[in-house]
């Protein structure tokens, strides 16, 4: 019985009905968004890791898992690492940020094909010329480029000479001489790649390296990509639960203004409800039901709007923005939103249940 | 308080006074009365003469400020709000002069509720409440919300859903009040046929002499008290 109140109440006032859904359905996909931004980033990240081919990365003491600039390595380094046992190959790459979330990362491309198998051109070539870069097809669509097009990095122009597949490594290439020069980081390297004999002796060799390279940064590629997770970036995790607290305020408010105005409404049908010897109980149950209907609504409203959103970013930015679909959140965003909507509705409620049975039929 | 045999309403030294700001309103000063269990009965007085407050008593819609109320076997002046509520929900059932139908629900979901609210089944309709719905006429208007009804219609479903729940006592509070004198006639005429067939015990609100002679006596309130009572 209280779902038939409940449902005819909703469906008597489709406009506010539709707004507080729409309302509370903004902090979900807000926190949807934001949940699938970090994890597409985190997993473009990684698969683009996993897609240089190496069984070992090398970096500067002191580097967090995500390094997106600095170059701290000396390039000589390169030669000592290639001839520790086991390890057959060994490349260094340059990474330079470019605003954004974008960055551009300067490889060898000899030794890079040979570690990754090579890229997989869709259009032109690998770069020859010192103002050549060669993009990924996510970055070509997000700035509309194809080969021969001129892109703007760095403050100069350069000369798009191919498009190769996504996965390797990162979204635009130069060379990696090319970029050490114009960042001013001569014989530096921001980390080094190496591939083993026999993947099998990653471990061996990274205590190897450890003891002779004592404090800097020395991962197997299998942890780098674990460690890439929410928890590694720093603030990020602070920033997501602010967001999910800015969501839980919002369906509060959300839900307490429209349950308060539906309650100011009804005051009359609440007086109905009373005399015909409705309880306190079931009065209460008729507020906060509506208000789980709406929470509800507003769940399933905010996780549709999440595709809206990924979908958009796929269209605007799918390099830089990559949105992943998170499932594992609907639930937790949908609690957040039922949570605030019912905490919002606790006040209308007890107003409505306070309210005397007299003057609420006496109501215009 | 003495009972009298098969009385199902009995006031003594009935008082209520309510607080308007610093100003005392004295509504009632001190009301005796006793209904027999199958009684008809009309309260008619003047606006401010305390019948919508004894009305208000008696169904268990605010308490006494003094004096002694049993109403259907419960002392409403002491069972505070749980067991006002349940003498609503169980023993006592409203009908209004603005029908106070919910505007969201059909008239078979206004009638549900009511039963739900009472504790009965509200999806299975017994014969009793069947039959009593073709006495009112309104058996085919079920599946029609208020704003879909004329007054008259509207008024025998806020019937219906009154005495769905098969309450003690009814009470009536200006029943034909927003009708015109065809549905008001139609509506008196199915309170009396209701008493006289079921014995239920009606107390009927009305400014009209006419409608106050439908009942089996008649109570003239002025000034919060009764001041007379004519058959």
């Amino acid at each position: 019985m209280i779902f038939t109140l409940v449902w005819e109440n909703v469906r008597f006032k489709p406009v506010r009905t539709l707004l507080s859904v729409l309302l509370i359905a903004v902090p979900v996909t807000l926190i949807l968004t934001l949940i699938g931004l970090s994890r597409g980033f985190l997993d473009d990240s990684a698969r683009r890791s996993q897609g240089v081919g190496a069984d070992i990365v090398f970096r500067a003491p002191g580097t967090s898992v995500m390094t997106f600039s600095g170059a701290a390595l000396p390039e000589k380094l390169t030669e000592v690492l290639t001839q520790t046992a086991h390890v057959t190959q060994a490349t260094g790459v340059v990474n330079q940020p470019i605003g954004g979330f974008d960055s551009v990362t300067g490889i060898d491309p000899a030794g890079f094909t040979r570690m990754s198998g090579g890229f997989i051109f869709r259009e032109g070539r690998i770069f020859e010329k010192p103002d050549e870069v060669v993009v990924d097809q996510f970055y070509a669509d997000q700035r509309h480029l194809h080969a021969g097009s001129v892109t703007r990095i760095l403050n100069r122009d350069w000369h798009v000479s191919g498009i190769v597949e996504p996965g390797k490594l990162a979204h635009l290439f130069v060379d990696v001489r090319n970029l050490q020069d114009l960042v001013g980081a001569t014989g530096k390297l921001s980390q080094i790649y190496l591939k083993l004999d026999d993947p099998s002796n990653t471990p061996q060799v990274i205590q190897a390296l450890q003891a002779k390279f004592d404090g800097y940064a020395i991962y197997s590629m299998k942890e780098l990509v674990s460690l890439i997770s929410v928890n590694n970036i720093p603030l990020l995790a602070g920033f997501i639960n602010a967001v999910v607290g800015i969501g839980v305020i919002i369906g509060f408010a959300v839900v307490s203004l429209s349950m308060y105005m539906a309650v100011l409404q009804r005051t009359r049908e609440i007086g109905i409800l009373k005399s015909l010897g409705a309880t306190n109980g079931f009065v209460m149950g008729i507020i906060v039901s509506e208000a789980a209907a709406l929470g509800f609504g507003g769940t399933i409203a905010g996780i549709l709007l999440s595709f809206v959103t990924r979908w958009a970013m796929l269209h605007i930015a799918p390099a830089s923005l990559p949105q992943a679909v998170v499932p594992s959140w609907w639930p937790i965003a949908g609690l957040i939103a039922m949570g605030g909507a019912l905490l919002g509705s606790v006040y209308p409620g007890l107003m409505a249940v306070r309210q005397d049975p007299i003057e609420a039929l006496a109501y215009e | 308080m003495n009972k009298p045999p098969d009385s199902i309403i009995q006031a003594r030294g009935l008082r209520k006074v309510y607080n308007t700001g610093k100003v005392q309103v004295e509504a009632l000063r001190g009301v005796d009365l006793d209904v027999p269990r199958g009684e008809f009965i009309s309260i008619v007085g003047p606006s401010g003469s305390g019948k919508s407050t004894l009305f208000h008593i008696v169904g268990g819609l605010t308490p006494p400020t003094a004096g002694e109320v049993i109403v259907a076997g419960r002392n409403v002046s002491t069972v505070g709000e749980r067991g006002r509520t349940e003498l609503r929900s169980s023993s006592v059932s409203f009908v209004f002069q603005k029908f106070n139908l919910l505007p969201n629900l059909t008239a078979r979901d206004n009638i549900r509720t009511a039963l739900y609210i009472s504790g009965k089944e509200p999806d299975q309709f017994d014969p009793e409440l069947l039959s009593l719905l073709d006495l009112l006429g309104i058996a085919g208007r079920l599946d029609h919300k208020p704003s879909e009804m004329s007054g008259g219609e509207q008024q025998r479903v806020a019937i219906a859903r009154a005495l769905a729940t098969r309450p003690a006592i009814l009470l009536a509070d200006e029943p034909t009040g927003n009708l015109d004198s065809r549905n008001s006639l139609a509506v008196l005429n199915i309170l009396k046929d209701l008493n006289e067939r079921l014995g239920q015990t009606i107390l009927m609100i009305t400014h009209n002499t006419e409608a106050a002679a439908f009942g089996h006596r008649t109570l003239h309130m002025r000034d919060g008290r009764i001041a007379e009572t004519s058959h």
